[in-house]
């Protein structure tokens, strides 16, 4: 893994919801492939920071953004962006799963036959490869057509992260990808995640703190809209440089 | 403790001696109609034109008006409502236009229908000469029926999680291609409902209708289906009488010596079109939905 190559960079990040500051001058960058956890109590602002980088505040009515973001030195909040090109390029996974109410084979391909994918053949390799990648094709490679709903939430996890993975993005944010989850659930995910640090760059917000010391690479610490800390995740867990992070983790407060 | 108890026991009592009493009204409105109305239908009733002074006539032209009507009236106001509906679900501010918008809605569906039909009595048919026609009366239906379908419609589309259209989102689809391609069809089954409830209520409307389809129906020649012709079942500036008004007029000035078996079979034929529009809408929600959510 090459921690100096840069994906993505924010610069002085301040977000309001009308006249509330959620955040409050974040400055973080994010190495290209490996998992890195956001992590802080709730409220904080990780996922309210996360979803600025692929732009899904901006439906939200009321809020300003400030600051500088870049994905591979492409100004993501550029008025010219093609925001479905971005958001091809930076995927999300949802806390609650959120699969279509199609079949399983529908919900996979259906970025690819958004973008104009007709070719059959195509879309069956995609599928199989995503939901291989995404640890569920030996489950479901019988019932393709099976309606997504049908799954059990960790499945339907799985159909969402296969979703994402099949339009090829360079980068995942997870919004607490496991905690409407099972343990046993959550321990194939966090698997998962594993097999992609290599080819992806996954940014997850979690208030699990051994989910974040066992799979993440790099973590950030957010309090109350600012980011406290963030460095290797091993630094951070065995010797963080501030009190507050290290009253955080070992349980004082949150 | 054998306080509460007791006033529970009081409580539920009472909720249940009314909700027999507005079973049983229901049950004896209905079993009076059709015991009374469904000993004269026949199908020599059904397929023979009404008679104005001799006793024999039936009620085909009515029942066709009526839903040929109901289809007019769904063409126009179904197009509008989505669009309404999808509008203030998906793409409305919450501002003070928005809420005066809903408000405007609100009114309108509060308006009494004889009140409309003279408001379009007035506009289409002496303004703008559309005389006693299907069409004025497919109008004043749009009116009475537009605002509790644009309601239901966006009620549908807020049913659907939030969660599908940040799903679209987060996928690269526009706003408005997650809206059609996603959450309409896990919206359809509530707005199928809705519109088939909408179209019982549009089917027995009366008042709406006699200043403006008309109260009398000149017998048509169902081998005529030249859109434009006079005779033809399908013109659309013929007046035409439906099966609601046609109780009404029957009851009101009806002088052929069989007004009395006549409503009687026509009210019948009224409630049980109603019965199956409703019954159908369960049916049809429950169907769809279940073949959108579960297993194929």
């Amino acid at each position: 893994m090459n921690f100096m190559e840069k994906i993505i960079t924010t610069k002085d990040v301040h977000l309001y919801y009308g006249s509330k500051e959620a955040l409050k001058g974040i400055t973080l960058d994010f190495p290209d492939k490996g998992i890195h956890a956001l992590i802080g109590p709730s409220g904080c602002g990780k996922s309210t920071y996360l979803r600025t980088l692929n732009r899904m505040n901006d439906m939200i009515e009321n809020v300003k953004i400030e600051g500088e973001f870049k994905f591979k030195n492409q100004d993501i909040y550029d008025e010219k962006i093609d925001l479905v090109e971005l958001r091809k390029k930076i995927g999300m996974v949802f806390q609650q799963p959120n699969p279509f109410p199609f079949s399983i084979y529908d919900n996979v391909t259906y970025g690819l036959r958004m973008a104009g994918i007709k070719d059959k053949r195509i879309l069956d390799e995609k599928v199989e490869t995503s939901l291989k990648q995404a640890a569920i094709w030996e489950e479901v490679k019988d019932n393709l057509n099976k309606n997504a709903l049908a799954l059990s939430g960790g499945q339907q996890q799985r159909i969402c992260i296969a979703r994402v993975l099949a339009v090829a993005p360079e980068v995942i944010l997870l919004d607490e990808p496991t905690s409407a989850l099972d343990p046993i659930s959550t321990e194939k995910i966090e698997e998962m995640l594993l097999t992609l640090r290599d080819n992806y760059t996954c940014i997850m917000v979690t208030h699990n703190m051994q989910q974040a010391s066992r799979i993440s690479d790099t973590t950030s610490f957010f309090l109350s809209g600012n980011l406290v800390e963030s460095n290797k995740t091993k630094k951070i867990f065995l010797n963080p440089d501030k009190e507050q992070t290290a009253d955080y983790l070992s349980g004082k407060f949150g | 403790m054998k306080n509460t108890k007791f006033q529970n026991n009081v409580a539920m009592a009472i909720i249940k001696l009314i909700a027999a009493m507005v079973v049983l009204i229901l049950v004896f409105l209905l079993g009076k109609i059709l015991i009374s109305g469904v000993p004269h239908i026949s199908w020599k009733f059904l397929v023979t034109p009404s008679k104005a002074f001799t006793a024999g006539g039936g009620i085909s032209v009515q029942i066709f008006n009526s839903f040929y009507l109901l289809i007019l009236t769904l063409l126009i106001s179904f197009p509008i409502s989505l669009g309404a509906g999808i509008y203030l679900a998906k793409y409305a501010a919450k501002n003070k236009i928005t809420s005066l918008i809903r408000m405007v809605i609100e009114i309108l569906s509060s308006l009494p229908s004889v009140v409309v039909g003279l408001f379009v009595f007035l506009v289409c048919v002496v303004q703008m000469q559309i005389g006693f026609s299907i069409l004025a009366g497919a109008i004043a239906l749009t009116f009475f029926n537009l605002p509790l379908l644009t309601r239901n419609i966006e009620e549908s589309i807020k049913a659907v999680p939030n969660l599908q259209l940040e799903g679209g989102l987060a996928l690269g689809l526009s706003k408005w291609k997650t809206i059609t391609k996603i959450i309409l069809p896990e919206a359809l089954p509530g707005i199928i409902t809705g519109v088939i409830l909408s179209a019982g209520r549009v089917f027995g409307e009366a008042a709406a209708l006699i200043y403006t389809a008309g109260q009398s129906a000149p017998a048509v020649d169902f081998t005529n289906w030249n859109i434009f012709d006079e005779t033809s079942p399908l013109n659309l500036m013929r007046p035409a009488e439906t099966l609601a008004v046609h109780i009404w007029k029957i009851n009101s000035e009806g002088i052929m010596p069989d007004a009395n078996a006549i409503s009687a079979g026509t009210s019948a034929v009224l409630i049980i079109a109603i019965l199956i529009f409703n019954l159908s809408a369960r049916y049809l929600g429950n169907y769809l939905y279940r073949k959108l959510t579960s297993a194929r």
